[in-house]
């Protein structure tokens, strides 16, 4: 077992716990995340994925529990002990974020441009014609043509919004990237065309990522790992394929039997 | 975990394994499919799973893959650096590990991923695990080289293979699963769909992976190529629940 006690996780979640008000809508959750795993949550409407993702993305402060993530030089950090400064910068260097509805993800009144080179903008860089050369780079690399980095993302597509989006969160590098329900909204063709993509450059760049979806096929096709939430309780974790072929928990066998061919 | 050893170490041991699906949904009915079973491999072996439909012969390469946890009984897969790992016990990341260095599974088959040509889903196990010692041009030759072998024609090298017949299909999985040598083999009827000729070449394939040393579960319904090809029988009768 030397192979797993000797890598340390990017991100340890232990005994994370939300509430709103005293209303309890997750609780107990841990796991930890290795370097270019990605780990699926999924779960009906209300099952608390969203809150818990929100908790480990420090965008909600839970009420009682632990996330730490391995801040390059110090180790496992436990992220609600720093200021949030340092929280900020984590949010825009080793991490991204990507919404659901994109428009959350942009800023739908600066051009494309703009929207992908404002990391490295923040980060201090100045330099226009290197931005430029940045911005061009990630616009080719999600397939959008970079004859339309001057244009804002409301003359985009749904499609070409969420993949614009992408580029905007990994054109720093980030080791770990939030996706809420990436895939849901856009049709059926335009998902397979993200899907893929996503999976092509969490494998290029050994990134992990943390996706809630309801949608086991897209489990299936990104993650090697699921985690399966109910009323704010983690009821399965385990192998993606595993726990979808062989459904342990009661409401992993109904989810799983309800949709066609996951 | 090192035991002293008589001859050399199983790559994969079955002990007393079983395997229940618990139907939650329709009363919790209890659907008993393998009981106390046992099998110990060892390299260059090729053992066949026999039995009529419904005696757990899947059940036991997905129990062996991790797929499938067993309800009792333990699985050792002896890792490349020879330490035997229960991977009943296994945390997902070390299945994770052993899937990709130590055992391949082929199964009838291909889960298709949307937009990605037969070339690239076949140089794909080359280049997981963020491992740069190949780069991408290179895992494509390999591709091409096993695409070659088992007669795809190359005007489909670089389509997905979602349109594929079942038999080039299966073929693109075949190839998926050899392009990376792994010690241990699961073959899921991997001849199932195969005409005569990619049939020829798969027993090829087979018998020279034994030669090396590759230990191999398989289930071959053909008896021509389980002949071909196997070492030994096991028959799955003996491990039928009797209720």
């Amino acid at each position: 077992m030397k192979y797993t006690d000797n890598t340390p996780p990017l991100m340890r979640v232990q005994g994370l716990a939300c509430a709103y008000g005293a209303r309890s809508v997750v609780r107990d959750i841990s796991f930890d995340l290795w370097p270019g795993e990605v780990l699926a949550i999924v779960g009906e409407s209300g099952s608390g994925k969203t809150t818990l993702l929100n908790a480990v993305a420090a965008r909600h402060t839970p009420s009682a529990g632990q996330v730490s993530f391995d801040m390059r030089d110090h180790g496992l950090q436990n992220i609600y002990a720093m200021t949030e400064a340092q929280r900020r910068m984590l949010s825009r260097t080793d991490w991204g974020f990507v919404h659901q509805n994109a428009a959350d993800g942009l800023r739908m009144n600066v051009s494309a441009g703009a929207n992908v080179s404002e990391r490295l903008m923040a980060l201090g860089q100045r330099h226009y014609g290197w931005l430029r050369e940045q911005a061009t780079d990630w616009l080719e690399r999600v397939e959008i043509s970079p004859s339309r980095m001057d244009d804002r993302p409301d003359t985009f597509s749904g499609g070409m919004r969420q993949r614009l989006q992408i580029a905007r969160n990994l054109i720093t590098q980030p080791r770990l990237v939030f996706m809420d329900e990436p895939t849901s909204g856009l049709d059926v063709s335009v998902q397979a065309r993200l899907l893929d993509m996503l999976r092509m450059l969490t494998r290029q760049m050994n990134l992990a990522a943390i996706i809630v979806t309801h949608d086991l096929a897209v489990a299936r096709l990104l993650a090697q790992r699921m985690l399966v939430m109910q009323n704010g309780q983690a009821v399965e974790t385990g192998l993606t394929d595993q726990v979808l072929d062989d459904p342990q928990h009661p409401y992993t066998q109904l989810l799983v039997s309800s949709v066609l061919q996951p | 975990m090192t035991h002293p050893q008589t001859g050399p170490a199983p790559l994969l041991n079955m002990q007393g394994v079983s395997k229940h699906f618990v139907l939650h949904l329709q009363n919790s009915t209890d659907l008993p499919v393998l009981h106390d079973f046992h099998l110990s491999l060892l390299p260059g072996e090729c053992v066949r799973l026999s039995g009529p439909s419904g005696m757990g012969k899947s059940t036991v390469l997905k129990l062996a893959f991790g797929n499938y946890r067993a309800t009792q009984g333990h699985i050792w897969v002896r890792d490349t650096d020879g330490t035997p790992t229960d991977i009943t016990q296994a945390s997902a990341r070390t299945v994770l590990h052993l899937r990709s260095q130590t055992m391949g599974y082929v199964s009838q088959f291909l889960r298709v991923i949307p937009r990605v040509a037969a070339i690239d889903i076949v140089a794909e196990p080359l280049l997981e695990g963020g491992d740069a010692s190949i780069s991408p041009t290179q895992a494509r030759e390999q591709a091409a080289h096993w695409l070659t072998r088992l007669r795809i024609p190359q005007s489909l090298w670089q389509l997905p293979p979602a349109t594929f017949s079942g038999g080039e299909q299966q073929r693109i999985n075949i190839a998926r699963s050899f392009i990376k040598p792994r010690p241990l083999l699961l073959l899921d009827e991997p001849t199932a769909s195969l005409d005569p000729e990619n049939t020829q070449t798969v027993i090829e394939l087979i018998t020279q992976a034994r030669a090396q040393g590759v230990a191999i579960l398989g289930i071959f319904h053909d008896d021509h190529v389980a002949q071909a090809v196997a070492s030994r029988t096991v028959e799955m009768q003996s491990f039928k629940t009797t209720l």
